[in-house]
């Protein structure tokens, strides 16, 4: 199991490898599009390197980029499809970047790494925990941008009223793209004082 | 005609591919180490734009959206095939870029090597996807809109870049917190660079 936890944290796609970090920083603005992205990366990550790795010895290694493309572009069109049937408004909300998945480095980059050199079980497992170690920062992100940004957490109103009567006042840059990137930076500042010691 | 001119330069400054919707960031984080690289990839990127969205607009219009099969007769005008864009947008972009490659290789050498180990990882940078796909959401009237459109956007991405690879050759200079070099900085770099352009939205 333990070599399975590495994404997590040593091998954070996002914080230590800089992948797959377009997606992550423009649906972190609320916490629950943040939750429903990185499930739908999970298990188009974890799927795709589950049919690539049983059929890796048959895909010639010339055309393999385009192979990838097409069986990750399958897997978001139906994780969209799904989105789109039962979660509607998420999927307004998350618009373009649901389908954006299929250029989601985290993934190619797990197909070539990793799936095309191991067995089945081994590469779904790591494509799960990339997803999971993705999702962690997608959702730390995102808990303090709405907390700070509009004071709710999953849309439920967390600081109380009588704060806001006294002059509390949420701040509108948590909002703002920008500050996606600049707390991924703190993190990875936090990351690296931790770790270095 | 006002209007194609006003897309451009929203799509430059306001909407900037980078700082508005992180889109390409990977190789925009991985490639700002020097300004001649930098550059390198932010004019194949525009290039790539400016080819692959037209494309797409005239597929989408013409093939995938609902009622799009109307010029083919009566029985395809309620037939919607906008479910498949997302593979068919991505099939595109790497034909294209593929394609491109053997033309530039072949009748621009110079552009070739300029351009180099670059034009075949674009096909996977999602500023070029996110470019397409945004176009599909904003239902640009005519080919041209979305032409400019392009041009726009991929002139914002290289506008991004290559200031970013400048402010970074001037890091190294900088004494920044072990823990915060690399990455860190340039993430929390971007960030107020980003707030910077938000003053183009004028509030």
């Amino acid at each position: 199991m333990k070599k399975y936890l590495g994404p997590l944290s040593k091998d954070n796609p996002i914080l230590v490898q800089t992948l797959g970090v377009c997606s992550a920083l423009a649906v972190t603005a609320q916490l629950k599009p943040a939750v429903v992205m990185a499930l739908s990366v999970t298990v188009v990550c974890a799927f795709s390197n589950l049919i690539i790795s049983l059929i890796r010895n048959t895909i010639p290694p010339r055309i393999r980029i385009i192979v990838q493309l097409l069986i990750v572009s399958f897997w978001v069109v139906l994780v969209d499809l799904l989105l789109q049937a039962y979660f509607y408004e998420i999927s307004k909300l998350l618009s373009v970047f649901v389908g954006l998945i299929i250029t989601n480095c985290i993934i190619m980059g797990r197909l070539e790494a990793f799936a095309l050199s191991h067995k089945p079980w081994p590469s779904f497992m790591d494509g799960v925990m990339n997803g999971v170690g993705y999702g962690l920062v997608l959702v730390v992100v995102a808990f303090f941008r709405e907390l700070l940004g509009s004071g709710t957490l999953w849309n439920h109103q967390v600081i109380p009223k009588a704060l806001y009567q006294i002059g509390y006042l949420n701040n509108g840059l948590m909002i703002l793209p920008p500050m996606a990137l600049i707390l991924v930076g703190v993190m990875i500042w936090i990351r690296g004082s931790r770790v270095d010691r | 005609m006002p209007d194609i001119f006003n897309i451009f330069i929203r799509s430059v400054f306001i909407d900037n591919m980078v700082f508005a919707y992180f889109l390409g960031m990977c190789s925009y984080l991985a490639v700002s180490k020097s300004v001649k690289t930098a550059g390198g990839l932010g004019l194949a990127v525009c290039f790539v734009l400016a080819v692959t969205v037209p494309v797409n607009y005239l597929i989408d219009k013409y093939l995938l959206q609902p009622g799009a099969l109307a010029w083919l007769g009566e029985g395809f005008a309620d037939v919607d095939l906008s479910f498949l864009s997302l593979i068919i947008f991505i099939a595109v972009i790497a034909g294209m870029v593929q394609l491109l490659e053997m033309v530039i290789e072949r009748h621009m050498p110079a552009l070739y090597m300029a351009l180099g180990i670059f034009l075949p990882l674009i096909a996977v940078n999602c500023a070029i996807l996110g470019g397409s796909l945004f176009m599909q959401e904003r239902n640009f009237p005519t080919v041209i809109h979305s032409f400019s459109y392009a041009i726009g956007s991929g002139l914002g991405w290289l506008l991004a870049i290559t200031s970013m690879a400048a402010i970074r050759e001037r890091l190294k200079y900088a004494n920044i917190p072990e823990p915060l070099r690399g990455n860190g900085i340039a993430y929390i770099i971007t960030g107020l660079m980003g707030l910077g352009f938000m003053a183009f939205l004028g509030f």
